[in-house]
């Protein structure tokens, strides 16, 4: 198995690397480039705690081959975080997380939906995140705070 | 889970290189679109390929446009893209409909149409409405193109008629008359759940309709007798009385983890009725619009 180099923007950051052909994207980010936002659920493509956004669209990088992030732009929650936007302050105003495992993901679902529909409905706001499960929460106090911010300037 | 067999990765640049990779590794050659199905079959020992083609830097690949009075949806189209594309909503509102319906998106982000009907799962979203829009797709060997009428794609369950070394280039679809479609999906709960059963259903004029199931026998299906029972009859509850009376005959659901085989049976009937009504009062400009679950 030959491994393959691949080259690409990581955050913003230009990376340069050697991949195997059998690790997948989120393997790659946790274990090698040592970014830990997206998590490992369940590795199956089910429950949406890997996502991260590749070319501006969320996907799930436990189904995306490492080789397959050559000359594609990574974005995850880490370089969202470093500014923190209304969406996010909004969950944290109200607690919308529990343990938070499913936060990153749910964050750049919700991210993401926002950016394509500035006044989704609230049966559009659970569609967007009916790919991310989320055990503790019951979901409610998520899609409120996103409800919260739809239709903001900047959100 | 991580993936434990041992392959290589090629991203071909030019469809001959592509083909002769495929060729080289006859039988142990996996093309590699979106993923979402191959990475998990890879990781469940389903697939073990030794060589992985990413086909995703070939531009006859590409592409999702009218031309010769059918939609080409090049075989790197993602379901994300044909939910964005106003062409596919107004001219062909099942597949845009179905595709809604499959996964989530994350998922619709990648995956495919294409990579979709080559997973062949018998549960397959997109199936009923290639099925009533009689799509051909579209495939290419080292010796040459062939075309594959979806109905005579989907052989057994993940098992299709494409042969060792072949590539799927796209997928074809006549342009059909004007017609209302419903797709009505069964899953345990809203949200992101492989259908427990899945019905397509296209409305034309002069009281003529197309009907497909998914999820109830081995393979997607047209249902051929049901269209016959319908077809220059006025929509009516007795008529779909009748219609429904020849479910048992159609299908061959099987019990499994999502649903038994009498819940099958009867949630297709219930679905039948709903789906036609749907379509009919589409048809007329009425009814709920679409995308709007008649569950
Ligand atoms: S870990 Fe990727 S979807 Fe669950
Ligand atoms: S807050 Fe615990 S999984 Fe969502």
């Amino acid at each position: 198995m030959k491994k393959v180099s691949i080259q690409f923007k990581l955050n913003g950051v230009l990376r340069q690397l050697k991949a195997a052909p059998n690790d997948t994207l989120l393997e790659l980010l946790r274990d090698k480039l040592g970014v830990k936002s997206p998590k490992t659920g369940c590795d199956r493509g089910d429950c949406g705690t890997c996502t991260v956004f590749m070319d501006g669209r969320t996907v799930r990088a436990c189904l995306v081959l490492a080789p397959e992030a050559d000359g594609r732009e990574i974005t995850t929650l880490e370089a969202i975080s470093k500014n923190p936007s209304p969406l996010q302050k909004e969950f944290a105003k109200r607690n919308s997380f529990q343990c938070g495992f499913c936060a990153p993901g749910i964050v750049l679902s919700a991210t993401e939906l926002l950016k394509k529909n500035k006044r989704p409905t609230r049966e559009e706001i659970q569609e967007a995140i009916a790919g991310n499960l989320c055990r503790c929460t019951g979901y409610t106090p998520i899609i409120e705070a996103i409800e919260a911010v739809a239709g903001k300037r900047g959100a | 889970m991580p993936i434990a067999c041992e392959f290589e990765y090629y991203k071909p640049k030019t469809l001959p290189e592509a083909l002769a990779l495929l060729a080289k590794h006859k039988g142990k050659a996996q093309a590699l679109a979106g993923g979402t199905d191959l990475l998990v079959w890879m990781k469940e020992g389903l697939r073990s390929p030794e060589a992985v083609v990413d086909v995703k830097a070939l531009k006859e690949l590409k592409g999702l446009d009218l031309k010769g009075g059918a939609l080409h949806v090049g075989a790197r189209t993602t379901f994300a893209e044909l939910i964005e594309s106003k062409l596919v909503k107004e001219k062909f509102p099942l597949l845009w409909e179905c595709s809604r319906t499959v996964a989530s998106v994350g998922v619709r982000n990648r995956a495919t149409l294409a990579g979709n009907i080559c997973s062949a799962v018998p549960s397959l979203d997109s199936a009923p409405a290639l099925l009533t829009y009689e799509a051909v797709v579209l495939v290419q060997g080292s010796k040459g193109k062939r075309d594959i009428p979806i109905s005579q794609w989907f052989t057994g369950p993940k098992k299709t008629a494409l042969k060792d070394g072949e590539l799927v280039l796209g997928v074809k679809i006549p342009l059909p008359k004007k017609h209302g479609a419903c797709y009505a999906k069964l899953g345990r709960y809203r949200g992101e759940d492989l259908a427990q059963v899945g019905v397509g259903i296209m409305a034309l004029a002069n009281d003529e309709y197309r009907v497909a199931f998914c999820a109830v026998g081995p393979t997607p299906m047209r249902a051929k007798r049901i269209e016959n029972a319908l077809n220059g009859n006025k929509l009516s509850d007795e008529l779909i009385c009748r219609a429904q009376e020849l479910v048992p005959q159609e299908i061959k659901p099987i019990s499994d983890i999502r649903s038994s085989k009498e819940y099958r049976l009867h949630m297709a009937g219930v679905m039948l009725e709903r789906g036609l009504k749907a379509a009919a009062a589409r048809l007329a400009g009425e009814g709920p619009a679409y995308g709007e679950s008649v569950l």
